[in-house]
């Protein structure tokens, strides 16, 4: 029999996280710093509507693009939360999460042949989606040096006259940079010049610790070249009810709006009237949870740099990513080790692009119990890996 | 008062334990500032007291709760303060408030037994001047105090990987 499996499905690469996760399955005291996602409960007040609404028989489909409410809630919050406003009508997809966004980002825009900036590290989705819809994706470095963020000049020596877009995150998923405005400017300048669309995933916009996050459509000159994904999981703690949005002008909203109503129809309706109502009343325990998070950067990424693992303070999202380099080991090696030995869960930068080699990920979207629990760990780790480098020198 | 001392007061009201050295790091500041602020924030009174959230009900010692409400004659010139500083002065009298509503000022009483709180209110409280109508009400079961939930939950399992 011939294999079914398509040219396409086959050029995708299997995750490289699947054999971590299948020896952290095996312990019972793992202390998670793996999970890219909030450790607090949906706030209460959102998930009483939630309830309160399917016992009125809310289950139905809703309009494709999503309820009227959602989207004139999503189109006020962006207009005064970022100073984004699109046209509820037009410009704004309510998706399955950021996840179904960018994927009908990508293919609404891109053709076979096309080549796809993705600024690295980042988000494992955004390159298989591009090889899905046919295009070429092209790795943009983000280097330590730069604080994680995006430069003209990385972004220069990458485009070529096939290059139709530049998918990027900020803040960063894994490092925690952020771009501000006079970084954004610098890359708007060459999008321009070269007549390129921005895809530009917000998700962790809310999680900015210094100062307001810039959200990269406020450039005049680039508003109607970019698309602008954003969503409740991480914001709101509400992963599991898969609520993300797409913004985007007309032209392109039209065109994803076609592919989402084949692939997901609609999103679902408890999630949308939750994400309302998260816009409506929960901005205080949203708040509250930002509050709590920068708390745990500030404990974490101290602690990280006594035991010399050295890292920046992210101004965003929910991650650290110290490097590993001193400890002579590969992200890998070190990632696999730490598990193997002292249950703590990290991801290795370089499973998030060839920029995060020598970096993992911790995410601190945990207790700061468990934070402090986790670096006495990765102590005891580190101690035991110089002894036996002492013996084996003696 | 400013947003630094705001979040010394939040760790400080979650855990008044916690080392200064990690107050330092959390809030962003030196240990210096961190025992400066606190000093003040002490010697200003907005730190009452250290305190510990205690399950009574778990430590087993039969303490027994209530919430007593009392209608109270206001006086001329003082209202309801000399009556509320009078009762304040019961040690079993744990907080004490003036509300609006039915009724007036409301008591937190503890006590080893019902009989003992009934004994209290009967005696000591209910026959004092300008005290017109009593309501007690005892503590079955409590369920959250002072921003802790007692009841233990499952916690929901993550994966121990995402992205």
């Amino acid at each position: 029999m011939r294999s079914f499996v398509s040219e396409r499905a086959s050029a995708i690469p299997p995750s490289g996280i699947r054999k971590f996760f299948d020896i952290a399955q095996t312990m019972e005291d793992v202390i998670s710093l793996g999970v890219g996602e909030p450790d607090f409960v949906t706030p209460w007040c959102v998930c009483e509507a939630a309830i309160y609404s399917i016992e009125q028989g809310s289950t139905t489909y809703t309009s494709n693009k999503g309820t009227p409410q959602l989207r004139g809630a999503i189109s006020h919050y962006l207009g005064t939360r970022f100073g984004t406003p699109y046209d509820p009508e037009e410009e704004v997809i309510v998706t399955c999460g950021v996840s179904e966004a960018a994927d009908i980002a990508i293919r609404a825009v891109v053709d076979p042949g096309d080549e796809v900036l993705v600024a690295e590290p980042c988000y494992v989705s955004y390159i298989p989606c591009v090889t899905l819809a046919g295009g070429t994706p092209v790795s943009v470095p983000c280097r330590a040096e730069d604080e994680f963020r995006l430069t003209a000049d990385a972004l220069a020596e990458k485009i070529t006259p096939r290059t139709k877009a530049l998918v990027a995150n900020f803040p960063n998923n894994p490092t925690g940079g952020v771009m501000g405005e006079s970084d954004w400017r610098a890359v708007a300048d060459l999008l321009v010049d070269h007549d390129l669309l921005l895809i530009s995933d917000e998700v962790y916009a809310e999680l900015t610790y210094d100062g307001d996050h810039f959200s990269p459509a406020r450039i005049p000159e680039i508003r109607d070249r970019t698309i602008t994904l954003n969503g409740f999981s991480k914001a709101f703690a509400m992963t599991g009810w898969r609520i993300g949005y797409l913004c985007a002008p007309r032209e392109i909203t039209a065109a994803a709006l076609k592919i989402h109503q084949y692939v997901a129809l609609c999103a679902p309706i408890m999630g949308q009237v939750a994400a309302y109502e998260a816009l409506r009343i929960g901005e205080e325990e949203k708040d509250e949870m930002v509050r709590e998070y920068r708390l745990r950067r500030n404990l974490f990424v101290d602690g990280l740099n006594k035991l010399g693992l050295s890292c920046h303070l992210p101004k965003g999202a929910f991650y650290a990513f110290p490097s590993v380099e001193s400890t002579g080991m590969s992200d890998t090696e070190f990632a696999e080790a730490l598990l193997r030995e002292q249950h703590v869960a990290v991801v290795p930068g370089s499973v998030l692009g060839p920029s995060g080699l020598g970096h993992v990920r911790c995410a601190y979207a945990v207790s700061r119990d468990h934070l402090k629990d986790a670096l006495s760990r990765m102590e005891a780790f580190l101690e035991s890996r110089k002894l036996s480098e002492q013996i084996s020198s003696n | 008062m400013d947003e630094k001392d705001r979040t010394l007061l939040h760790l400080l009201e979650e855990n008044c334990r916690t080392p200064i050295s990690e107050l330092a790091v959390l809030a962003e500041m030196s240990e210096q500032d961190v025992k400066k602020r606190i000093a003040w924030l002490e010697s200003t009174g907005v730190i009452r007291r250290y305190g510990a959230v205690i399950d009574w009900e778990r430590a087993g010692n039969g303490n027994v709760t209530s919430v007593i409400d009392l209608k109270v004659s206001p006086e001329r010139d003082f209202g309801y303060d000399r009556i509320a500083e009078r009762i304040a002065r019961f040690p079993q009298v744990r907080s004490l408030r003036l509300m609006t509503g039915t009724y007036d000022l409301q008591l937190l009483v503890t006590g080893s037994s019902m009989h003992e709180i009934a004994r209290f209110v009967a005696e000591q409280i209910a026959p004092m001047d300008r005290i017109r109508e009593t309501a007690t009400h005892i503590t079955m079961k409590t369920y959250k105090e002072n921003g802790t939930t007692f009841a233990e939950r499952e916690e929901v399992e993550r994966l121990p990987y995402s992205f």
